[in-house]
C-alpha cells in the first residue's frame, strides 16, 4: 500500500500512508485509537475506497471494489468480533459462499474432506468439522474463521486485535499457528494495542499517528519505550480552558467494585478521567456505576444514597437520575438518543415535571425549555420539535449532554464525550465542562446564592483531553482500573504505559 | 414546517380524500349521504375503539395479536352476566375488565418472560379464545335484550348518531390527550423509539408497558362490547382474525411496527380508508374478493410509501 489517503468529509482518516508485507511475514500495525488503523485496514479489506494512493499484491495492481473481491484476491480479515454463523457446522462455516458442488447440490463428502484439510493446515484435527460453531470455544471459534480464510485460498491475513477476547494459554496457541503460517509463506498483518504481544510474534512494526506513517523497523531493535514514544509523538498544544477549581465534598465513593475492580472517590469541583484502551472495560465500568448493568460486588455511594446492594435490586438508572447522577452515553445513535424524537423528547425526558401538574405534560412549555437549552447551547437545528436524527453528531452530542444540564444533575458520567463530532463543538464541550466544576460564587446572600461546583467522571480515548481536562486519572487495563493520579505530573507517554501493560 | 414533514403529517388525510373521491365518482353522489357516512361510522366503530388501544401497543414498538379473541371474551362474559340478571352495566363493566385482565397478562409474560410480545400475544390469542370458548360451553350465549343491544343502533333519521360511535368519538380524545400531554405518553414513545435509551434515563419500562397493555385491552373491551351490541348475544367464535384489521388501521395511520410512531388521528383516518373501500366495493356490487385485494394493496402501499419517506431521512 503507497501513499493512501482517505477523509471522511473534512476530517482527513489517512494521509499519505505506506504499508507493506512480504509472503512469510508478519507485521505489526500499531498506534492510538483513532490513528487510521481500522481506516487503513478497511481499504485493504475493500471495504473503502482511498481516495488516492495505490496497492499491490505479488506486483499486480489491486483495488478491491468490495470485500468478496478483496477475499478473491487472497486478503482475508479476522475481525476482534468474529463473523460466523453459530448455528452452522464448522464446516459449513468454512466453506461459506465456497460450498463445493456436486449436480446442483452441496457435496457434503468433499465438503467435509476440504475443512479437515484446512483445520489440518493449522495443526487442529481436534475440531470436529460436524460440531455447530456456536458450541465450541472463543479461541476454536477464531481457528475455524482462519481456516475459512485458508479454505478459499488468502495469502494476506489481516488480525484486528485477536487476543481480545482469548486467554493466556490460547494466546500462546494463537502465536504458535501464526508462526506455521509464517513459515507456509502466508503474509500476515497483526494489530494490536498490546505492545508485548507486537514485540512478541512480530518481526517487522509500522505505527499510525494522526493518519501518517509515524516510524517503524525490525521488532528486535525496538524497546517498548521506543514504541509508546512514536506512538505518542509530540505534546500537544494546550487549546483546554482550567478555571480555577476547588475540590469540595466527596460525592461518589465506590469501592472494590466489580466489575472493574475499581475504588475511588470523586468530589465536587473535580473531573476525574478515565483512560484505557478501547475494550479495556471502561463503559462497563461506568455502565455498573450507572446501574444499566448488575454490580457484582462492592460498594457504590452516590451523594446520600447508597447503591451497593445486590445487582439489579440496588435501583437502576432511575434511581441515579434521582440520586442526582446523568450519564452520557459513548453510544449517541443505539442508547443515547431516540433519533425519532424531538430534541425536546430527547432533552428532557428524564425530567418532565417542570411541564405541567400531576402527570401532564404541556408540550408548549416543554419546547419553551428546550429553545432555552438550544440557544444556551448553540445547538444548530430547525427548532425543538426538529427530530434529533437530524442533526449532524456535534449538535446530537449536545443534545444528550443538555439532558443532563436540564436535569439538574450534581455528577456527570461522560463517556466519551468527544468521540466523532466537529472541532467547533469539541471545544465548546471543554469549555462547557471546565464551566460546570469551576468555582461558582454567588454574592453569598439568598437571593444570589453559591452554586455548588458539579463533579465530573470521564471516559475518553483521546489522551490531549484527558490531560487537558482532568485533575486525577485513573487507567483501565483489561478489566481492572488502578488507583487514580493528579494529572498535573502525568505525560501521553506514563498513561500508554499504563494502558498497554507495561510495569516500567 | 418544511413541505415534507408537512406531507408527513397529512399523507394520511389525502389518502383517506383520494379514497372517498375515488368510490364518491363510482357509487355516486348518495355515497355521501348522511345516513351512508353514519352506516360506516357504524360499520368502523368497532375497529376504530380496538386500534386506539392497539396505537398505544404499537408506539412502544409492540403488537397485541389476542384484540379478536379478547373481542368473543368480551361478549360471552357480557352475555353471560346479562343472563345471571346482573344490570347491563354490571355485565359491560364484567366484559371490559374480563378483557382487561387479559391484557395485565399480556403485559405482565412480555415484561418479566422477556418473550416479544409478537410470541406472548400469539400465545394468549389461542388461550383467551379457548378461554371464551369454554366458558361459553363451545355455544352462543342468548341474553335478555336491554339497552346495550341500542349502542349501535341507527335512530330514526339519523339526527343523532348512536351512543356506540359517540363513545369511540370521547375515548378517542382522551387517548389522544393521554399519548400527547401526560408523563406516560412520552414515555411511551421514548421506549418505541428507543428502549435502550428509555433505560438510561431512568423510563421504568416494565411498569409502563403493563400499564400500555392492560389500557390497551380495556379499549379492546370497550370494542368487545359494541360487538355484543351488534350481535345480541355471547359468540365465542366472533372476530377471528379481527386484530389484522387493527392493526392494518394503525400502521395505514402511520404508526411503525418498530416502534415511536402512531397517532390516534392517523389510526381513525385509517379505519375510515378500509372501511370506505369496504362498504364502497359493497354498494358498487364488486365481490368481497376484490375488497380484500384492494384493502391488501391499500396496507402495502401505506408502509412502502412510509418507508419511501423515511429513507430520505
Amino acid at each position: 500500500m503507497q501513499g493512501i489517503r482517505k477523509a471522511f468529509g473534512a476530517t482527513v482518516a489517512l494521509d499519505g500512508v505506506d504499508l507493506s508485507v512480504a509472503a512469510g511475514e508478519i507485521c505489526g500495525l500499531v498506534g492510538q485509537n483513532g490513528a487510521g488503523k481500522s481506516t487503513l485496514m478497511a481499504i485493504l479489506a475493500g471495504a473503502l475506497a482511498p481516495d488516492a494512493g495505490s496497492m499491490t499484491i505479488d506486483g499486480r495492481t489491486y483495488a478491491p471494489p468490495s470485500p468478496i473481491e478483496a477475499r478473491r484476491a487472497g486478503v482475508a480479515m479476522i475481525y476482534q468480533e468474529l463473523s460466523l454463523a453459530p448455528h452452522l457446522t464448522v464446516m459449513e462455516n468454512i466453506l461459506l459462499g465456497a460450498e463445493p458442488m456436486r449436480y446442483g447440490l452441496v457435496d457434503r463428502g468433499r465438503m467435509r474432506q476440504m475443512a479437515s484439510a484446512a483445520l489440518a493446515q493449522l495443526g487442529h484435527e481436534d475440531i470436529p468439522p460436524d460440531a455447530a460453531v456456536g458450541t465450541l470455544p472463543v479461541a476454536a471459534q477464531q481457528l475455524v474463521e482462519i481456516a475459512r480464510a485458508l479454505a478459499v485460498g488468502c495469502r494476506v491475513l489481516v488480525l484486528d486485535e485477536p487476543t481480545s477476547s482469548l486467554g493466556g494459554a490460547d494466546v500462546a496457541h494463537l502465536f504458535t499457528l501464526l508462526r506455521r503460517l509464517k513459515t507456509q509463506g502466508h503474509a500476515i498483518v497483526y494489530i494490536s494495542h498490546f505492545i508485548e504481544e507486537v514485540q512478541a510474534i512480530t518481526d517487522r512494526f509500522v505505527v499510525l499517528r494522526d493518519g501518517r506513517n509515524a516510524g517503524g523497523g525490525a521488532t528486535a531493535a525496538a524497546t517498548h519505550d521506543a514504541i509508546v514514544r512514536l506512538m505518542v509523538g509530540a505534546a500537544p498544544d494546550d487549546l483546554f480552558p482550567r478555571t480555577p477549581r476547588r475540590s469540595g465534598e466527596a460525592i461518589v465513593e465506590v469501592a472494590g467494585l466489580e466489575p472493574g475492580s475499581a475504588s475511588f472517590t470523586l468530589h465536587r469541583g473535580e473531573i476525574l478521567g478515565i483512560a484505557g484502551l478501547v475494550g479495556s472495560g471502561r463503559t462497563r465500568l461506568l455502565r455498573t456505576l450507572f446501574g444499566l448493568e448488575a454490580v457484582k460486588r462492592g460498594r457504590i455511594r452516590i451523594g446520600v444514597a447508597d447503591f451497593s446492594g445486590d445487582g439489579a435490586a440496588a435501583g437502576g438508572p432511575r434511581g441515579r437520575w434521582r440520586a442526582g447522577m446523568g450519564l452520557l452515553s459513548e453510544d449517541r445513535k443505539s442508547e443515547g438518543l431516540a433519533l425519532g424524537l424531538s430534541i425536546a423528547d430527547n432533552l428532557t425526558l428524564t425530567r418532565l415535571e417542570p411541564f405541567g401538574p400531576h402527570a401532564l405534560v404541556m408540550p408548549g412549555r416543554q419546547k419553551q425549555t428546550s429553545g432555552a437549552w438550544i440557544a444556551r447551547m448553540a445547538i444548530k437545528c430547525a427548532g425543538p420539535s426538529q427530530a434529533a436524527g437530524e442533526l449532524s453528531g456535534g449538535n446530537q452530542q449536545k443534545v444528550a449532554l443538555a439532558r443532563l444540564l436540564h436535569h439538574d444533575v450534581d455528577i456527570l458520567v461522560l463517556d466519551e464525550p468527544t468521540r466523532g463530532i466537529d472541532v467547533g463543538s469539541k471545544a465548546q464541550i471543554y469549555r462547557l465542562i471546565d464551566e460546570l466544576v469551576a468555582l461558582r460564587p454567588g454574592s453569598g446572600q439568598a437571593d444570589l446564592p453559591d452554586r455548588p461546583a458539579k463533579a465530573v467522571l470521564m471516559v475518553s480515548s483521546y489522551l490531549p483531553e484527558l490531560l487537558g481536562l482532568c485533575d486525577r486519572i485513573a487507567v483501565m487495563r483489561r478489566g481492572k482500573l488502578d488507583a487514580p493520579q493528579p494529572a498535573a505530573g502525568l505525560t501521553e507517554h506514563d498513561l500508554m504505559m499504563r494502558a498497554t501493560g507495561a510495569s516500567a | 414546517m418544511t413541505a415534507r414533514s408537512l406531507l408527513d403529517r397529512t399523507g394520511v388525510f389525502f389518502g383517506l380524500l383520494l379514497v372517498a373521491a375515488i368510490f364518491g365518482i363510482l357509487v355516486g353522489r348518495q355515497f355521501f349521504a348522511p345516513a351512508n357516512l353514519e352506516l360506516m361510522a357504524r360499520q368502523t366503530a368497532i375497529v376504530c375503539m380496538a386500534a386506539l388501544g392497539m396505537t398505544i401497543v404499537i408506539a412502544t414498538g409492540g403488537i397485541d395479536l389476542s384484540a379478536g379473541s379478547m373481542i368473543a371474551l368480551t361478549t360471552v362474559v357480557i352475555a353471560l352476566a346479562l343472563r345471571a340478571d346482573y344490570p347491563p352495566l354490571v355485565a359491560a363493566t364484567a366484559g371490559v375488565a374480563a378483557a382487561a385482565a387479559c391484557g395485565l397478562l399480556n403485559g405482565v409474560l412480555i415484561t418479566q418472560l422477556k418473550v416479544v410480545p409478537f410470541i406472548v400475544t400469539l400465545g394468549t390469542m389461542l388461550i383467551v379464545r379457548g378461554a371464551a370458548k369454554g366458558l361459553a360451553d363451545e355455544r352462543r350465549i342468548e341474553a335478555p335484550t336491554t339497552w346495550l343491544n341500542d349502542l349501535l343502533r341507527s335512530h330514526s333519521g339519523g339526527a343523532f348518531l348512536p351512543a356506540g360511535i359517540w363513545a369511540v368519538v370521547v375515548l378517542a380524545l382522551v387517548v389522544a390527550g393521554i399519548l400527547r400531554y401526560t408523563r406516560f405518553g412520552r414515555h411511551v414513545f421514548a421506549i418505541g423509539s428507543n428502549e435502550r435509551m428509555a433505560r438510561l434515563c431512568g423510563v421504568a419500562i416494565g411498569r409502563t408497558k403493563m400499564l400500555v397493555y392492560t389500557m390497551s385491552a380495556a379499549l379492546v373491551g370497550m370494542a368487545g362490547l359494541l360487538q355484543f351490541s351488534k350481535l345480541s348475544v355471547g359468540d365465542p367464535t366472533v372476530a377471528v382474525g379481527l386484530e389484522l384489521d387493527v392493526i392494518a388501521a394503525v400502521i395505514i395511520g402511520g404508526g411503525s411496527l418498530t416502534g415511536g410512531r402512531g397517532t390516534v388521528v392517523g389510526t381513525i383516518i385509517g379505519a375510515a380508508i378500509m372501511t370506505i373501500i369496504q362498504l364502497g366495493c359493497s354498494q358498487k356490487g364488486l365481490a368481497n374478493w376484490i375488497q380484500q385485494i384492494v384493502t391488501g394493496g391499500i396496507i402495502v402501499a401505506a408502509v412502502a410509501l412510509d418507508r419511501v419517506r423515511s429513507a430520505r431521512t
